[in-house]
C-alpha cells in the first residue's frame, strides 16, 4: 500500500508537501534577508556617523525643559520620557470617558423623534467625521485657545474657570488628611460591594426573589462612602481654582496644549462612537422590540432589558477600536508643541539623541498601548459572544 | 436626552402631517419634555448661526484671495500655471468620457435584461455633489482674475463634451475609454512634470496632498493585496510573518512612521542612497497603508462564499487559477466601498505630512499667518475653516458616494 501511494506520488515540483515547505522557506528567508539588510546597513551608517547603537542614551540629560513638570533641563531621557508616558495618559484617561458621554448621548439623540435633536446630532457627526483630526486639533489649539485673553489677564466665567490662553483651570478634587483612609475604606467597599453582587445572584437563581443586584450594590457603596466622608472630616473637597494677581491656585489645571488636543480629539472621537451607537441601536431586530411591547413591558424595560443589551453586544467592538484610534491619534499633539511622549522624542531626536532607537521606542510603547486595549477587546469580545450552535 | 424614544420603528424617521402645524407640533412639541430641547437647541442655534453668518459677512478675506494659489498648488511656478490649468481640462474630458461610455454600457445591459435603465438627470447630479459644487464656487469667488473661471468653465465645457462622446462610443472601443482612464494619472505627470514643469518633489498645496493620496493608495495596494493572501494563507510561516506585520503598522500612529521616513529611513539603506522627503513620506505612508488594505482586502475574502470555492476545485482548477478567476474579482468587487472608506481615510491623514515639513493645505494655511501682511490678527479662524471646507467636501462626498455604491453593489445583503 504504501509503496504504492510513494509510486503515485506527483513528481516533486508539483507536490503540494513539497511545495508548502519551500514556499514557507522562501518566505522566510526573504524576510530575513531584508532584516539582514536592514540591520547591516543600519549599523553601518551608524558606526560611519559616530553614532551609538546602544540605548545608553536613555541616561544622558534631555536638554528641553517640560513645561508643567518638575523635571529641569538636565532631568535624563529616562526620567522625561516617563513624563511624556504620563502625559500621554493624561489625555486618555480623561478624553475616553469623556468621548463614551459625548458619543452616546449624540448617537441615541440622532435616533431622537425631536426633529431638532436629531438634525442637530447628525450635523455634529457630519460635520466633524469628515474632517481630518489634526485640523481640528490645529484649530482649537490656533483659533480658539490661543487667540484667548493673555495669562496676565485671563477671565473667570462663573467663578469656576480660570481660562487664558496660557492655561485653562477647571474645578478639581483636592486631597485632604483623611485621604489614604478614605481609598482605603473605599476599597473595602469595593470588595463588600462584589459580595453583596455575589450573594444577591445566588439568592436570586436558588429562590427566584428578585435580585436588585444594581439597588444593593450601588446603595452599599454610596452608603460606606458618606458614612467615611462624615467620619474621616472630609477627606476631599472640590477644589475651585481662584485667581490671586496671575497665579492661579486649586483646581485641575491644563496647559492650552493639553485642552486643544483633548477638546479636539474628544468631539471628533465620539462623533464616529455616535454613529456606531446608532448603528447598533438599529441593528437590533426590529421583533426584538415587537416582543417587547407584546410582553407589555414599560418603555424603560424595554430599552434596559432588551434593546441596550443587544445593541451593546454589537457596539462594543468598534467603540473599543475607537478607544485605540483615540490613543494612537493623541500623538498628533506634536502639533501644538503638548510635551506628550511623541513630542519628547521628536525634540530628544532635535537634540542629538539617535533617532532609530529613539523611534523604535517611541512605537514599542504605542504597540504596548494597542495590544494591551486588543486583548481587553478579545477578552471583552469571548465574555460577551452569544454562544450559538 | 431621557426624551429618546427608541423604537426602531420610529427610529430616525419624522412622523409626517398633513398641516405644518400638526407637523411642528408633532416632531417638535410632543411632550413637554420635547419642548424645552427644541426652545434649548432652537435658541443656541440661532445664536451660532447669527454668529457665524455676522463673521462670514464682515470678515476680510484677503488674505484667502492673495494666498488661494498657494492653498492649491503650493509654490508651483507662477508662469507655469497652464500646466495644472491643462491637466485639469484632461482630467475633465477623460472622466467624462468614462461616465459616458459607462452609461452607454448601462443601458445596453439594462436593454438585454429588460431592466428599465433611468439616466440621471443633471438636477440629481448637482444634488449628489451639492458640497464640490459649494466649494467651486467659493474658490471662484476668491479669485482674483477671471482666468480660473474660465478655466473651470471650459472643464465643465469639455467633461460634457467627453460625456457625450463616450455615449456615442462602439461597444467594441469602449475599452479604450477605461484605458484613458488608466493612462490618465500619467498623462497628468507628465503635463505637470515634463519639458521643464516641476516634478514632485515640488508640489505642495491640495495639488501635494491630492497627489500623496492617489500614490499612497496605488503603492499600498499591490502589497496590501499580498499581505491578505498572506494572512488568508494555509502556510503558518507565511500566516505569521503577515499577521506580525499588519498587527504592528496598526498598532502604531501614522506620525511615529512618518518620522521614522523623515529621520532614520536614512540609516536603513546603503550608505550614499538619500531619498528626499517626498520619497521619504511616501515610503511611510505605503508601509503605513498597506496594512489597513490589507484588512480591507480581507473583508472582501471572507465575503467569498465558500462553495464559489468548492465548485471551483471540483471543476479542476488550479489554486492559482481559482484565485484568479473566482476569489479574487468577487472579493475586489465587495472591497469597493471599503478601499474608498480608506481612501477617505487616508486624504484626511495628509494633513500629517505637514509636521514633517512639506507644505501640504493645512500647513499652508497655518503659515500664511506669518506674512507681514497678516501675522498676528486672529486670521486663523478664517484661513484654517477654508481648509476644512476643502477637506470637509472632499470626504463627504466620498464617503456619500462610497455608501450608494455599497447599496449599488449589494455588499452585505447575501
Amino acid at each position: 500500500m504504501t509503496t504504492e501511494v510513494a509510486r503515485n506520488r506527483p513528481p516533486f515540483w508539483r507536490d503540494l508537501r513539497v511545495l508548502r515547505i519551500v514556499l514557507q522557506l522562501l518566505a522566510l528567508v526573504g524576510a530575513g534577508v531584508l532584516a539582514y539588510v536592514i540591520w547591516f546597513n543600519l549599523t553601518n551608517n551608524l558606526r560611519a556617523q559616530g553614532i551609538r547603537t546602544d540605548f545608553g542614551f536613555l541616561d544622558q540629560p534631555i536638554g528641553v525643559q517640560i513645561p508643567d513638570s518638575a523635571l529641569s533641563r538636565n532631568a535624563t531621557v529616562r526620567q522625561a520620557f516617563l513624563v511624556g508616558i504620563k502625559n500621554t495618559l493624561a489625555l486618555v484617561v480623561v478624553g475616553l470617558p469623556l468621548l463614551t458621554i459625548i458619543g452616546v448621548v449624540v448617537g441615541v439623540a440622532r435616533l431622537s423623534t425631536n426633529w431638532l435633536a436629531a438634525k442637530a446630532a447628525g450635523l455634529f457627526v457630519e460635520l466633524l467625521r469628515n474632517l481630518p483630526p489634526l485640523l481640528i486639533i490645529v484649530f482649537v489649539f490656533r483659533a480658539v485657545i490661543l487667540q484667548l485673553p493673555p495669562s496676565r489677564a485671563p477671565i473667570t466665567p462663573f467663578g469656576w474657570l480660570v481660562i487664558s490662553n496660557l492655561r485653562i483651570t477647571v474645578p478639581g478634587f483636592e486631597a485632604h488628611d483623611g485621604y489614604p483612609a478614605f481609598q482605603v475604606l473605599m476599597g473595602i467597599a469595593l470588595l463588600v460591594v462584589v459580595g453583596a453582587w455575589w450573594w444577591r445572584t445566588r439568592l436570586s437563581d436558588r429562590t427566584g426573589v428578585a435580585h436588585h443586584r444594581v439597588l444593593w450594590s450601588v446603595g452599599l457603596f454610596v452608603s460606606i462612602g458618606v458614612v467615611g466622608f462624615l467620619i474621616l472630616d472630609r477627606p476631599f473637597g472640590l477644589s475651585r481654582p481662584s485667581l490671586d494677581g496671575r497665579i492661579v491656585t486649586g483646581g485641575f489645571s491644563g496647559l492650552g496644549g493639553y485642552f486643544a488636543v483633548l477638546i479636539a480629539l474628544v468631539i471628533y472621537t465620539a462623533s464616529h462612537v455616535a454613529e456606531i451607537v446608532r448603528g447598533s441601536l438599529q441593528a437590533v431586530p426590529k421583533g426584538q422590540t415587537e416582543a417587547a411591547h407584546a410582553l407589555a413591558l414599560s418603555g424603560f424595560q424595554r430599552l434596559r432589558f432588551v434593546m441596550l443589551p443587544q445593541a451593546m453586544r454589537i457596539a462594543l467592538p468598534p467603540v473599543i477600536n475607537q478607544y485605540l484610534n483615540f490613543t494612537k491619534n493623541t500623538s498628533l499633539a506634536l502639533a501644538v508643541g503638548y510635551a506628550e511622549i511623541t513630542t519628547l522624542a521628536f525634540q530628544s531626536i532635535g537634540n542629538g539623541q539617535p533617532a532609530p532607537q529613539v523611534i523604535a521606542m517611541l512605537m514599542l510603547i504605542y504597540l504596548f498601548f494597542s495590544l494591551t486595549i486588543s486583548l481587553l477587546v478579545n477578552l471583552v469580545n469571548r465574555r460577551l459572544q452569544v454562544v450559538t450552535r | 436626552m431621557t426624551s429618546v424614544d427608541l423604537e426602531p420603528t420610529d427610529a430616525g424617521r419624522h412622523i409626517p402631517a398633513k398641516s405644518p402645524a400638526r407637523w411642528v407640533r408633532r416632531n417638535l412639541f410632543r411632550t413637554w419634555y420635547d419642548s424645552s430641547i427644541t426652545i434649548g437647541f432652537g435658541v443656541l442655534f440661532a445664536w451660532v448661526l447669527v454668529g457665524i453668518v455676522r463673521f462670514l459677512l464682515t470678515a476680510d478675506y484677503t488674505i484667502l484671495r492673495r494666498n488661494l494659489a498657494l492653498f492649491m498648488l503650493g509654490s508651483f511656478p507662477r508662469d507655469q500655471l497652464h500646466r495644472p490649468a491643462a491637466a485639469l481640462l484632461m482630467i475633465a474630458l477623460a472622466t467624462g468620457l468614462a461616465a459616458g461610455a459607462l452609461t452607454a454600457h448601462r443601458r445596453e445591459i439594462a436593454a438585454v435584461t429588460g431592466v428599465g435603465y433611468q439616466s440621471s438627470r443633471v438636477i440629481d447630479v448637482v444634488r449628489r455633489f451639492w458640497p464640490v459644487v459649494l466649494l467651486v464656487v467659493v474658490l471662484l469667488a476668491l479669485t482674483e482674475t477671471i482666468t480660473p473661471s474660465l478655466i473651470v468653465v471650459g472643464a465643465l465645457g469639455l467633461g460634457l463634451i467627453g460625456v457625450w462622446a463616450g455615449r456615442r462610443i462602439r461597444a467594441r472601443f469602449r475599452r479604450l475609454a477605461w484605458a484613458a482612464l488608466l493612462v490618465l494619472p500619467f498623462l497628468v505627470y507628465f503635463m505637470l512634470a515634463g519639458f521643464g514643469g516641476v516634478g514632485w518633489r515640488g508640489w505642495g498645496g491640495l495639488h501635494l496632498n491630492l497627489f500623496v493620496t492617489v500614490a499612497g493608495v496605488l503603492l499600498a495596494f499591490p502589497l496590501g493585496l499580498v499581505l491578505a493572501l498572506g494572512r488568508k494563507s494555509s502556510l503558518p510561516a507565511v500566516r505569521t510573518l503577515s499577521v506580525a506585520y499588519i498587527e504592528f503598522v496598526r498598532g502604531v500612529p501614522l506620525i511615529t512612521l512618518l518620522l521614522m521616513g523623515v529621520f532614520a529611513i536614512g540609516f536603513f539603506l546603503p550608505a550614499g542612497v538619500r531619498p528626499g522627503t517626498v520619497t521619504r513620506v511616501l515610503i511611510a505612508i505605503t508601509v503605513f497603508e498597506s496594512a489597513y488594505i490589507a484588512e480591507v482586502v480581507r473583508g472582501g475574502l471572507q465575503a467569498v462564499p465558500k462553495g464559489q470555492v468548492e465548485a471551483a476545485q471540483a471543476l479542476g482548477m488550479t489554486p492559482w487559477s481559482i484565485m484568479r478567476r473566482i476569489v479574487l474579482p468577487q472579493a475586489l468587487r465587495a472591497t469597493i466601498p471599503a478601499m474608498v472608506g480608506q481612501f477617505i481615510s487616508l486624504f484626511k491623514d495628509t494633513t500629517l505630512v505637514g509636521v514633517v515639513g512639506l507644505p501640504e493645505v493645512l500647513s499652508v494655511a497655518q503659515d500664511v499667518n506669518t506674512q507681514p501682511d497678516f501675522v498676528a490678527q486672529g486670521l486663523e479662524r478664517l484661513t484654517l475653516p477654508f481648509a476644512a471646507l476643502i477637506f470637509w467636501v472632499g470626504s463627504y462626498t466620498m464617503s456619500r458616494e462610497a455608501r450608494r455604491l455599497e447599496r449599488k453593489l449589494g455588499v452585505g445583503e447575501r
